[in-house]
């Protein structure tokens, strides 16, 4: 499947939810926060949640801030 | 000790916040942090790059004791923007904390009073404890107290100025009429400058580059730490008036005036 992660396209063969997509990233899901054509996604739906081809996704992620 | 603040839900011994950014490395700032013995730090969102090992501040950051991790919405430019940084942020932290901080202009970095208010009332009403970042204004504060805000961060300058309790008039009139904690956020420089704000009547103070950006951020941890707590037990104890004429404090008796 192809996705547009943080605004690059990405290719994805693994299956089709969130979750499975952020493990073959090697991303930790805890640290994360999803949102998919602009909605966010609930922590507890990651595993759930099945992606189409051409989602955009964004992961996001604490930094440093005032 | 029974001189916690309360915010929100929560009470806090600390009455020092403190900002994670413009650290030179994270240990460097998960150890001032633990220096200054704050118990709410401010972060800030951005997109998880994976070509970069991650450098992950949640997990240090909430391994110490009591610590509660408050996002901040900073980029958003208008309130729409700042309620899906805080819906974002909610999802990281999983509390309900938040810093409201709009600002559009990247020269002086004033936060935007009407989104700011807009953006309060849209963040409140999804269940959040809102700390906005405001301009030292009486009247917005109040506002933003009578619609349920948290507390208050009214600024002492101008972020990362370093130009201390520039707004100190207003400060003092804001902390006058607020039923809500008062926390000066932006512009503190030293341990000084935070000490005074706190005899002023602050109720906490939120310092990031004073710390970041000193050339020993975790010795300055603590030196905040102690300033703090004095600043808070000098007011406390009550200042003394001071007095156009001198009053003297040693007896000025007579017994070395020569006898005639």
């Amino acid at each position: 499947m192809e996705f547009t992660v943080n605004g690059n396209p990405y290719q994805h063969n693994g299956e089709g939810t969130i979750l499975s997509l952020l493990e073959s990233m090697g991303v930790d899901p805890a640290k994360v926060a999803i949102v998919v054509n602009d909605a966010i996604i609930k922590r507890e739906t990651l595993d759930s949640v099945e992606l189409a081809n051409g989602d955009q996704i964004e992961i996001i992620t604490f930094a440093g801030g005032g | 000790m029974t001189d916690t603040l309360r915010i929100g839900d929560r009470d806090f011994d600390s009455r020092l916040l403190v900002g994670t950014g413009k650290y030179s490395n994270s240990s460097v700032m998960l150890e001032s942090i633990k220096a200054s013995k704050s118990q709410l730090a401010t972060v800030a969102l951005r997109r998880f790059n994976p070509d970069l090992p991650s450098d992950d501040l949640y997990g240090p950051l909430s391994k110490i004791e009591g610590m509660t991790i408050m996002p901040n919405t900073s980029g958003a430019m208008t309130a729409k923007e700042a309620l899906r940084v805080a819906l974002l942020g909610r999802e990281l932290s999983g509390s309900n904390f938040v810093k409201l901080e709009i600002h559009p202009n990247p020269h002086h970095l004033m936060p935007d009073p009407i989104e700011t208010y807009e953006g309060a009332k849209l963040l409140i009403k999804e269940g959040f404890f809102v700390l906005p970042y405001m301009p030292a204004d009486p009247v917005l504060a109040k506002r933003l107290e009578e619609i349920g805000c948290a507390a208050v961060m009214p600024l002492g300058a101008a972020i990362g100025s370093g130009k201390g309790l520039s707004t100190s008039g207003m400060l003092k009139i804001i902390i006058r009429e607020s039923n809500i904690p008062v926390i000066v956020d932006a512009g503190l420089r030293s341990p000084a400058e935070a000490c005074a704000a706190m005899e002023l009547g602050c109720d906490a103070v939120l310092v990031n580059s004073a710390l970041a950006a000193a050339e020993d951020p975790v010795a300055m941890g603590r030196a905040f730490a102690k300033a703090v707590e004095a600043g808070r037990e000098a007011r406390l104890a009550g200042i003394m008036r001071t007095s156009n004429h001198a009053v003297a404090t040693s007896p000025l008796t007579s017994f070395l005036t020569e006898e005639k």
